[in-house]
């Protein structure tokens, strides 16, 4: 029965319908709603997880209904494997964004959760839209929230992080809706997998993928068009940073694997080589930088661009190994392992980000040289954090270490010099991670002000823990969430490696 | 003979109206001229029922060619009566506030109202031409209205001398487009120019000189000085006025001279509008940046709007003729709700059109934060609002018609517009209040003004019937 409703249609308007309840609602209410709401949000999610069938890549969940007629744009919406885990990812998340703002957030409650619980709908919109413009449209939309999260809740620098975030992306986007139109007048239809199988010669390919690169290296971010990130990321609140890191940088992994890609595969092979100097780059040097970081939640900034650099390092690597052997051994290794990385890091970034949350709560700094032996006032907080790190750093038995595993074994097929470069994060992660634990979490007491920290509250054990159970379970049985997307990724390697031309 | 008078009723029953507010209003005491207020409204809304009562069924031409009633005036008499309607709703108390309730602006407003219309339906060169000078001359003086004011009396001598001007260029160019086809109607001109061929020295001239006038009318780039210092320096009630249904007539005046007058000389009049469109883009954007009185960031704001407009009319198919009206539309009902703000905020003796009046509004309001904030994202062109539906049509047609580099500098532009919407956003939201005055207006004008914003909102959730009115509209 439960299979017969358009569950990503309640996916997107539960949570926005929500939200905007709770904005109307008052300061104790808009709390316990937005729990509600957010919980009722991962509660369809588990029936859509259910209900997927893994053995199949076609799209599923379809719904389709006509939206502008006279522009041929639908409403259309379906998952596939690639799609579905960053769905569940996001309903994952949101509740426990609303769980950790219960008391920590004091100023106009209600537009916080309310703006969280909107930007949920719209980014699960983002991820199963199946139509050009109507992905372009939550692409857009999930601008606002987040402009409004920053700029109100945010730190001192708020307003220039906000609108650089705003700019930047609304910067790299806008190229994307010129493109998205110019292929319409080629193929006559807004469909993405219609535009799959669209022939496009060299010439277009290569302005089309420059303007998705443009739109998608913006948001995931890419090395050189990062620097939104470091100041989007520290300034934001804490949900704010949580959602940002965990959930929109994957719209860009996403919009590479959903339009780049199967759209223009010809030129993606062109500048494979491209992408992947600009991943590799952002790896080792991106690495460097945060390990220079005095600023927390800045090191954690540096280094999601780090982390992100392997979702394009292993969705690009595919056509290394295309070139190397027709049957693209490790092809599949490498895409599967920039999905799983994209996960994973939605977790672990998550979980960081709400760690900093926590001490900034207590000590409103977020300068390292600030704490320093907070293992012993806050034990079972500093048990967790280690967990986190560890998991950052790729340490085996942890979530973090499955995708990053899997990519440098595929670039290991791929290029030995290419895998001695990326394989530098697990020395590189290791260090600016483990580095900023030792001068936060051990040693002695540095001041009074650590020495009066109390340890973490029923409410916090609670968010933190159900990450770190995530992270671990994931780390060690990561089987089921391969499996969704088995299919897909086959599917979409197959389709790459054919020309267009 | 008479039923060639069935179709034209909407205007004369709107001009017996306006004698009779004038009338009424000679007898009305000033503290009760709320009775003169209805009455406009009632004759707008009395016009309106009249308007789709005897539209006929095809297009049809009357008055000895002079007039048309088709689906295009239909549709645009439609959106201008129901914008005065909420213009008129958001003037009300900014006039009675500060003692400039008087019958003249409601009937100097109708009479605006009536040229319009007549533009709208206008079908030969005079009658277009008198419908234009009808609007300008209620707008002259509404500028000027209020007598004491050295702002509002520059303005006014500004907009007056560049507006003469600019009417005497069009009449220019429209004799000489007599002199050349030898006729005043539209559709007489459209195919002697068929017939003919369009390669004359003196319809290139002509239409020059049309494009000219009509580009000042529309404030268009080079042509837009006056458009700033008419919007700062006029009573925020007569800026609402001007700014949003009067575009509405522009464009159908450009519709009906330049698309179906002389729909054979596209390729000509296609380049200026090419140039004309990118320069205000241009200016536009990158001015407004640098204002920090809202009325004057509204008018840059709308120069590069009409760039957005003119880049529609020149892609030259129903395409682009379609979105440009869907443009127009959008642009006049945010426009309306972006001035009614500035009527919201501003009370006795304080009038909120420097930006730094909207500082803190979040706290202040937060319902009417964001029904700004629907405006400045809808006018940024960011979904889902109805104004990314209206930027999208028009990259759509431009793009369609090859011209894909139009297409990337509009979206350049549109970023760099992106930035002074949203600084506005941020006074509202970000930045601490320094006004603690509570909202004055009363509840029909919160009202108007939620339905207003809500509408844009609702217009991006569900643009396909207004685009499909469009494209009826322009679908000849």
């Amino acid at each position: 029965m439960l299979a017969d409703w358009p569950l990503l249609s309640l996916l997107i308007w539960v949570p926005i319908v929500g939200g905007a309840l709770t904005l109307m609602a008052g300061e104790n209410g808009a709390r316990r709603l937005a729990l509600v709401f957010s919980l009722a949000t991962l509660g369809l999610a588990i029936p859509l997880y259910a209900g997927f069938d893994t053995g199949t890549a076609d799209l599923q969940f379809r719904e389709h209904l006509a939206w502008l007629p006279d522009f041929n744009i639908n409403y259309a919406l379906g998952v596939d494997g690639i799609s579905l885990p960053l769905i569940l990812l996001t309903a994952f998340i949101t509740p426990l964004v609303v769980i950790a703002a219960w008391t920590t957030i004091r100023y106009r409650v209600s537009q916080y959760l309310g703006a969280f619980l909107i930007m949920e709908g719209i980014m699960i919109g983002v991820f199963s839209a199946v139509d050009a413009v109507l992905f372009y449209v939550f692409w857009e939309a999930t601008l606002i929230p987040m402009f409004l999260i920053i700029g109100i809740w945010g730190g001192a620098n708020r307003i220039y992080a906000t609108i650089k975030f705003f700019l930047y992306t609304f910067f790299g986007s806008v190229f994307m809706l010129v493109a998205l139109i110019y292929l319409y007048y080629q193929s006559g239809t807004f469909d993405l997998f219609a535009l799959h199988g669209q022939p496009l010669a060299m010439g277009q390919q290569m302005l089309i993928f420059i303007a998705f690169l443009l739109a998608f290296a913006v948001k995931i971010p890419m090395w050189p068009v990062h620097t939104w990130l470091p100041d989007a990321h520290t300034e934001a609140p804490t949900g704010g940073s949580v959602i940002l890191a965990a959930i929109t940088l994957k719209m860009g992994g996403y919009g590479f694997m959903r339009l780049s890609l199967p759209i223009v595969p010809d030129a993606s092979q062109a500048l494979a080589g491209l992408v992947i100097v600009l991943s590799l780059v952002a790896i080792v040097y991106i690495g460097l930088v945060a390990l220079a970081q005095r600023d927390i939640k800045r090191l954690i900034a540096y280094s999601s661009i780090s982390h992100m650099g392997f979702v394009t390092l292993g969705t690009f690597l595919v056509f290394l190994l295309l070139a190397r052997s027709p049957e693209a051994a490790g092809a599949r290794l490498g895409m599967e392992g920039a999905i799983v990385q994209m996960v994973s890091h939605g977790l672990i970034s998550a979980a960081l980000f709400f760690c900093v949350g926590v001490l900034y709560d207590r000590m409103h700094t977020r300068q390292i040289a600030d704490y320093g032996g907070v293992v012993n006032t806050m034990p079972v907080f500093a048990t967790l954090l280690v967990v986190f790190a560890m998991a950052n750093a790729g340490l085996p038995g942890t979530s973090g270490f499955v995708g990053e595993f899997m990519v440098i074994v595929a670039s290991f097929h791929a290029n030995f010099w290419v895998a001695a470069l990326a394989a530098l994060t697990l020395i590189l992660g290791a260090a600016y991670t483990l580095w900023m634990v030792k001068r936060v979490v051990f040693g002695d007491v540095a001041n009074e002000r650590v020495a009066a920290l109390e340890d973490i509250n029923a409410r916090e054990i609670f968010v933190l823990g159900v990450l770190a159970l995530a992270v671990l379970a994931l780390g060690l049985w990561p089987a089921p969430l391969v499996e969704i997307m088995h299919a897909s990724v086959d599917q979409l390697i197959d389709h790459v490696s054919v020309s267009k031309l | 003979m008479l039923s060639e008078l069935v179709p034209v009723l909407p205007e004369i029953v709107l001009l017996a109206a306006i004698c009779g507010v004038l009338l009424v209003d000679l007898w009305v005491p000033a503290e009760r001229r709320q009775v003169t207020y209805l009455l406009a409204q009632a004759s707008l809304i009395i016009t309106l029922v009249t308007l789709f009562v005897v539209q006929p069924e095809a297009p049809r031409v009357v008055l000895h060619g002079a007039y048309i009633a088709d689906d295009m005036s239909l549709l645009l008499k439609a959106a201008i009566l129901i914008i005065t309607l909420l213009v008129f709703v958001y003037s009300r108390p900014y006039l009675e506030v500060r003692g400039m309730m008087q019958g003249e602006y409601l009937v100097l407003g109708l009479c605006g109202v009536l040229g319009m219309m007549i533009m709208a339906s206008g079908y030969n060169l005079l009658s277009l031409y008198l419908g234009l000078e009808l609007l300008a001359l209620c707008q002259y003086a509404m500028v000027a209205f209020r007598r004491d004011s050295p702002r509002a009396s520059e303005a006014a001598m500004k907009y007056f001398v560049l507006g003469a001007l600019a009417s005497g260029m069009l009449l220019y160019g429209m004799s000489l487009l007599y002199g050349m086809t030898g006729s005043l109607d539209i559709m007489e001109i459209h195919n002697q120019l068929v017939r003919e061929g369009v390669d004359h020295l003196g319809l290139m001239l002509g239409m020059v000189f049309v494009v000219v006038g009509m580009a000042f009318k529309l404030g268009a780039v080079p042509f837009h000085s006056w458009v700033p210092d008419v919007y700062e320096g006029a009573p925020t009630a007569v800026s609402l006025y001007i700014g949003a249904a009067p575009k509405i007539a522009g464009f159908v005046l450009l519709m009906r001279l330049l698309v179906e007058g002389l729909g054979a000389m596209h390729a000509e009049w296609q380049v200026i509008l090419a140039v004309l469109a990118v320069a205000s883009l241009v200016i536009g954007n990158v001015v407004a940046i640098a204002q920090t009185n809202l009325k004057r960031m509204l008018a840059y704001s709308t120069i590069s709007h009409v760039g957005f407009i003119l880049l529609g009319v020149l892609a030259g198919t129903t395409q682009g003729y379609a979105s440009a009206t869907f443009y127009v539309i959008v642009y006049s009902l945010s426009t309306a709700a972006a001035f009614g703000m500035i009527v919201l905020l501003s009370r006795r003796g304080h009038e909120a059109e420097e930006l730094s009046d909207f500082k803190g509004l979040n706290e202040r309001s937060p319902w009417f934060a964001l029904v700004m904030l629907f405006v400045m994202f809808s006018m940024a062109g960011v979904p889902p609002f109805a104004g990314f539906y209206a930027k999208l049509s028009v990259l759509r047609a431009v793009v369609q018609v090859e011209m894909v580099w139009l297409a990337v500098i509009a979206v350049i532009m549109s970023i760099i517009g992106a930035f002074y919407y949203l600084r506005l956003v941020k006074m509202m939201y970000f930045d601490e209040r320094h006004d603690d005055a509570p909202l004055q207006q009363g509840r029909g004008f919160q009202a108007a003004l939620s339905a207003n914003g809500v509408a844009i909102l609702a217009l991006g959730f569900y643009p396909a019937a207004l685009m499909s009115l469009c494209i009826a509209a322009v679908s000849w």
